[in-house]
């Protein structure tokens, strides 16, 4: 496709004005249109300053929050990285709703404008509406109006309950909180909005049928006959959200507490795709800025001068170390995500014999826009990574896969960029991906109802990796304050069964 | 596509979490805040600044794997010139191929920047002057409004809705005002009455009874206000005399030979940590600089603590000049007065009963709180028991009056810890047994 060159650049120098921004807006609005048939919800572009990004930081880049002091903490601490120069903050924040809302910084040049409207309000925007983890997990017209909600109830509760109770409570749902997401869609995605009509309406039904009167029937002496199966069908068992669990069935929990465990458990869930997505949401975002600055200035839009300004920046944002360059800190997600989505465009447009053989369905098809647009809506890391990445681009990378087994003094190379080790480096790199593998696997698997009402969980430990014992001994401290009785967990070898480690925590006595 | 500009929106979003999270932090963070004040100079020692704290006060636990142990795989890029099977020594510390190698922040402390206000709030937490403080009205005299009861005038913006309908509500119901529903129910019965048909016999009678009444009702109604002026109530406000506090702080020092580059130190951090504490308290604060050697003299601060007279050492004649200073500048009525004396103990034995005396009689009365430190030399000298001519001359008057304070310091760690020790917020009952005891 070719358009005639703009007479003039859109911009010369590093100086912007609101319209300024909204003529970039459009010359990027047509190019991610028309050349590049991105769909992205409508957008929103928000003038922030240094102070205020800082503030955003803090609240996990959501513009409104309930309070707590972890926030204060991560606020603390990047408030003096960024003073003392330690760290720059980033050019833009982007939020996953309905509109889309960008944020971006007063001190960015007209350039990093450019870049960053390219970036986060189509690349990330049109990865949030059309990925289908963000389509089932997470509903963007409602977060903003859910977070309102969540704030002004637990002010509500803090102002009615105390803070320090309330404290408490979110104390014991952070702790929990990546045990507190759905990892299988059982439930449909959840509306928001409804979300909180529906507490209103569930406390307003409370008010109306309370009577003081049920109090004072004496308890019922006969306990029910419920066999073990019964008994955990009826309590959902084996549960691995364990936030959903006490806040259903938790036994010495006030509704306000339940309450706010299911604010915590959703907000978890509504940021559980991007944890999935992380390397494909960026690695889509720079995609789409590198073509859309590409385009611009093939155009004439932008100037020679700002297109250098910008590839200085891109490459910062893929600079991949190598592991022993001494600034190694695991994978830039903006590197790997962006190197296999250019792998599949050359792969489209001329393979080798090896593209040819390993990706049968589009090497050499031409289309780069659907390839990557169908990878886009239809993957996350993990299923990307297996189904993307390529023998070149590890050649390219010169990956290699090691292995640390702990019965061995030293750990050994399992495979290197060759013919034998593509398949094995691809899947082993997929695997560390997988949130389902990195993290943990709890369950919840039986509360004795009859005794004394523990509550039994199991850790299923893949490859003799145990819990961290001082954080583990801490959060069942927590859980077991919450469910108000004694908590086990036993750490099993997932394979044979066999009991590594039995953690029992009492609650501790609450004022 | 909508541009909003929201850099004039007001910041500070982030302090109510700032603040939970040094509430939740406090104990760790003060501790810290101590620990810094050691490496401070005295210029700075009421600035912001970074300060650090163990994680663990403020670690946030969740469930996730160790580090170390078990069986690892991981994929690294950069490889140089291994092949498969080579085996590489299993490197040192815990990052053994973990998931978490490299996440950056191990386990050293958490470092943050405390602003001034909180540095001061923390550093000078459960510290109080003692309960001795005279406000005095300085210049002329601000005043506060504070509520006191109702009043039945006052502005239409202080009218208090609820006392007045309350009151309107007894008047009604004192007087029997006729309610609506009252007027209500006559009037339904008169047009029952007037629907017969035809007219039954006393009819006319009933409805002209009837009508009668419902008049007088309108008449009672109308006579009887909702409202009445009467029912008025105002907010009353009265305005208290807000004291402005003042105080004047004296700082004594012997500047004579025998003090050491060091014991100035020593005094200078205890006068500015003192000159600090009563900024904190007082509104308005001076201070008055008197060194002495055997003649005293009022310097400027530069001098107070940079120059060196040589000469004998008279102490009483500091206190002379400072009375003279108060009898000329600082009327005790009108001033809080504090008096921070400094020395090594030096004073010509002759001199130790004036001293003792003008401390007695002329200074202690008119003053809020002495403290009187004595600084050694750095290195602890044995505790030989020893007293100093002055130690001596003011042991009695320790004994004796409450609002004095002596104590030794060697070290400059010691003069948080003393100044701590002087101004300790106490319980009650302690006060009590203080103020029995004097």
């Amino acid at each position: 496709m070719t358009m005639a060159r703009a007479d003039r650049p859109l911009f010369e120098g590093s100086d912007w004005n609101f319209d300024l921004i909204q003529r970039i807006y459009d010359a990027v609005e047509t190019i991610a249109l028309t050349d590049f048939h991105l769909d992205v919800y409508p957008n929103q572009i928000e003038v922030i300053s240094a102070e205020q990004m800082l503030d955003a930081y803090a609240s996990t880049g959501m513009p409104l929050f309930y309070k707590h002091w972890s926030f204060g903490k991560q606020f603390v601490a990047n408030e003096m990285l960024y003073r003392k120069g330690l760290r720059g903050l980033a050019y833009e924040l982007v939020i996953n709703s309905d509109p889309c809302i960008s944020y971006i910084m007063q001190e960015n040049s007209a350039t990093m404008q450019t870049l960053v409207i390219a970036h986060a309000a189509f690349g990330h925007n049109h990865f949030f509406k059309n990925n289908y983890s963000f389509r089932q997990w997470t509903d963007a017209t409602g977060i903003l109006d859910y977070l309102e909600f969540a704030k002004s109830y637990i002010a509500h509760c803090e102002e009615r309950y105390g803070e320090a109770a309330v404290e408490r409570l979110l104390d014991g749902a952070h702790a929990l909180m990546h045990q507190g997401v759905h990892r299988h869609p059982r439930v449909r995605s959840r509306d928001l909005k409804l979300e909180a009509a529906r507490e209103a309406e569930r406390q307003a039904y409370r008010d109306k049928i309370y009577d003081d009167l049920w109090r004072t029937l004496p308890a019922s002496t006969r306990a029910p006959e419920a066999t073990d199966g019964h008994r955990r069908r009826a309590l959902n068992l084996p549960q691995e959200n364990i936030l959903y669990f006490l806040e259903k069935t938790g036994p010495a929990l006030e509704p306000w507490q339940r309450e706010i465990l299911r604010i915590v458990r959703l907000i978890a869930q509504y940021f559980y795709p991007q944890r999935q997505t992380k390397v494909m949401n960026e690695g889509c975002a720079t995609w789409c800025h590198y073509q859309i600055m590409t385009k611009l200035h093939e155009r004439g839009q932008i100037t020679d001068g700002s297109f250098l300004e910008f590839l200085q920046s891109h490459t910062n944002v893929v600079n991949q170390p190598t592991f022993d360059s001494g600034h190694f800190s695991g994978f830039n997600p903006y590197t790997l995500g962006f190197g296999i989505m250019e792998d599949m465009a050359r792969i489209c447009r001329n393979p080798t014999d090896e593209d040819r053989e390993w990706f049968p369905a589009f090497a050499g098809k031409g289309d780069v826009n659907g390839v990557l647009q169908d990878a886009w809506a239809n993957y996350r890391d993990e299923s990307f990574i297996t189904q993307f990445l390529s023998p070149h681009m590890i050649r390219k990378w010169r990956l290699f896969q090691v292995t640390d087994r702990q019965s061995e003094a030293a750990l050994s190379v399992a495979a290197i960029h060759d013919e034998r080790g593509y398949r094995r480096i691809r899947r082993a790199l997929a695997r560390e991906y997988d949130i389902g593998r990195q993290e943990p696997d709890i369950q919840i698997v039986d509360v004795d109802l009859a005794g004394d009402r523990t509550l039994m969980l199991e850790h299923s430990v893949a490859d003799g990796v145990l819990l961290d014992e001082r954080d583990a001994a801490m959060v069942l401290q927590n859980l077991a304050n919450l469910w108000r009785y004694e908590v086990v967990l036993i750490e099993l070898d997932a394979q044979d069964r066999k009991v590594l480690k039995t953690h029992r925590l009492k609650p501790a006595l609450l004022q | 596509m909508h541009i909003v500009d929201r850099r004039l929106n007001p910041g500070g979003k982030s302090l109510v979490n700032r603040q939970r999270f040094l509430r939740r932090a406090r104990a760790a963070v003060q501790q810290a805040v101590r620990q810094s004040i050691k490496d401070r100079s005295i210029k700075e020692i009421d600035r912001e600044g970074q300060i650090s704290i163990p994680r663990d006060s403020i670690h946030e636990p969740t469930l996730h794997r160790t580090s170390h142990g078990g069986n690892r795989e991981r994929v690294l890029p950069g490889n140089r010139d291994y092949l498969e099977g080579d085996r590489i020594p299993r490197p040192s510390g815990q990052s053994g191929g973990g998931s978490s190698a490299g996440t950056g922040d191990g386990e050293d402390d958490f470092r943050f920047v405390l602003t001034r206000e909180e540095f001061l709030e923390l550093f000078l937490d459960d510290l109080e002057l003692p309960d001795l403080a005279k406000r005095k009205l300085k210049g002329e005299a601000s005043s506060t409004p504070r509520r006191a009861g109702y009043t039945t005038v006052g502005s239409p913006s202080n009218l208090s809705v609820p006392r007045t309908m309350q009151k309107a509500m007894s008047r009604r119901l004192a007087l029997r005002r006729p309610g609506r529903a009252d007027l209500e129910r006559i009037e339904e019965e008169i047009a029952q009455v007037e629907a017969h048909q035809p007219a039954q016999d006393g009819d006319a009678e009933r409805l002209e009874q009837l009508r009668e009444e419902h008049q007088r009702l309108l008449r009672r109604r109308a006579l009887i206000a909702y409202i009445d002026p009467v029912d008025l109530r105002y907010r009353r406000f009265e305005a208290t005399p807000r004291p402005i506090a003042q105080a004047v702080m004296f700082c004594l020092m012997d500047v004579s030979g025998s003090m050491s580059a060091h014991m100035k130190d020593l005094a200078k951090r205890f006068f500015a940590l003192l000159h600090l504490f009563l900024t904190r308290s007082y509104e308005y604060v001076e201070v008055v600089f008197i060194h002495h050697t055997d003649h005293a003299a009022e310097v400027d601060e530069q001098t107070f603590f940079h120059s060196t007279v040589s000469g004998g050492t008279v102490v009483s004649s500091a206190l002379e000049e400072m009375l003279a200073v108060v009898s000329a500048r600082y009327p005790p009525d009108d001033w809080n007065i504090y008096v921070a004396q400094a020395s090594d103990g030096d004073n010509i034995n002759n001199d130790n009963p004036k001293t003792a005396r003008l401390m007695r009689e002329d200074i202690l009365p008119i003053s809020q709180y002495v403290a009187y430190i004595e600084v050694g030399a750095e290195e602890r000298p044995v505790d030989d028991g020893g007293k100093s001519s002055l130690w001596s001359a003011y042991e009695e008057l320790q004994a004796t009056s409450r609002h004095f304070a002596m104590r030794k310091v060697h070290h400059r760690t010691e003069i948080y810890p003393v100044l701590r020790e002087l101004f300790q917020r106490r319980s009650a009952d302690e006060r009590d047994r203080a103020k029995g005891r004097s």
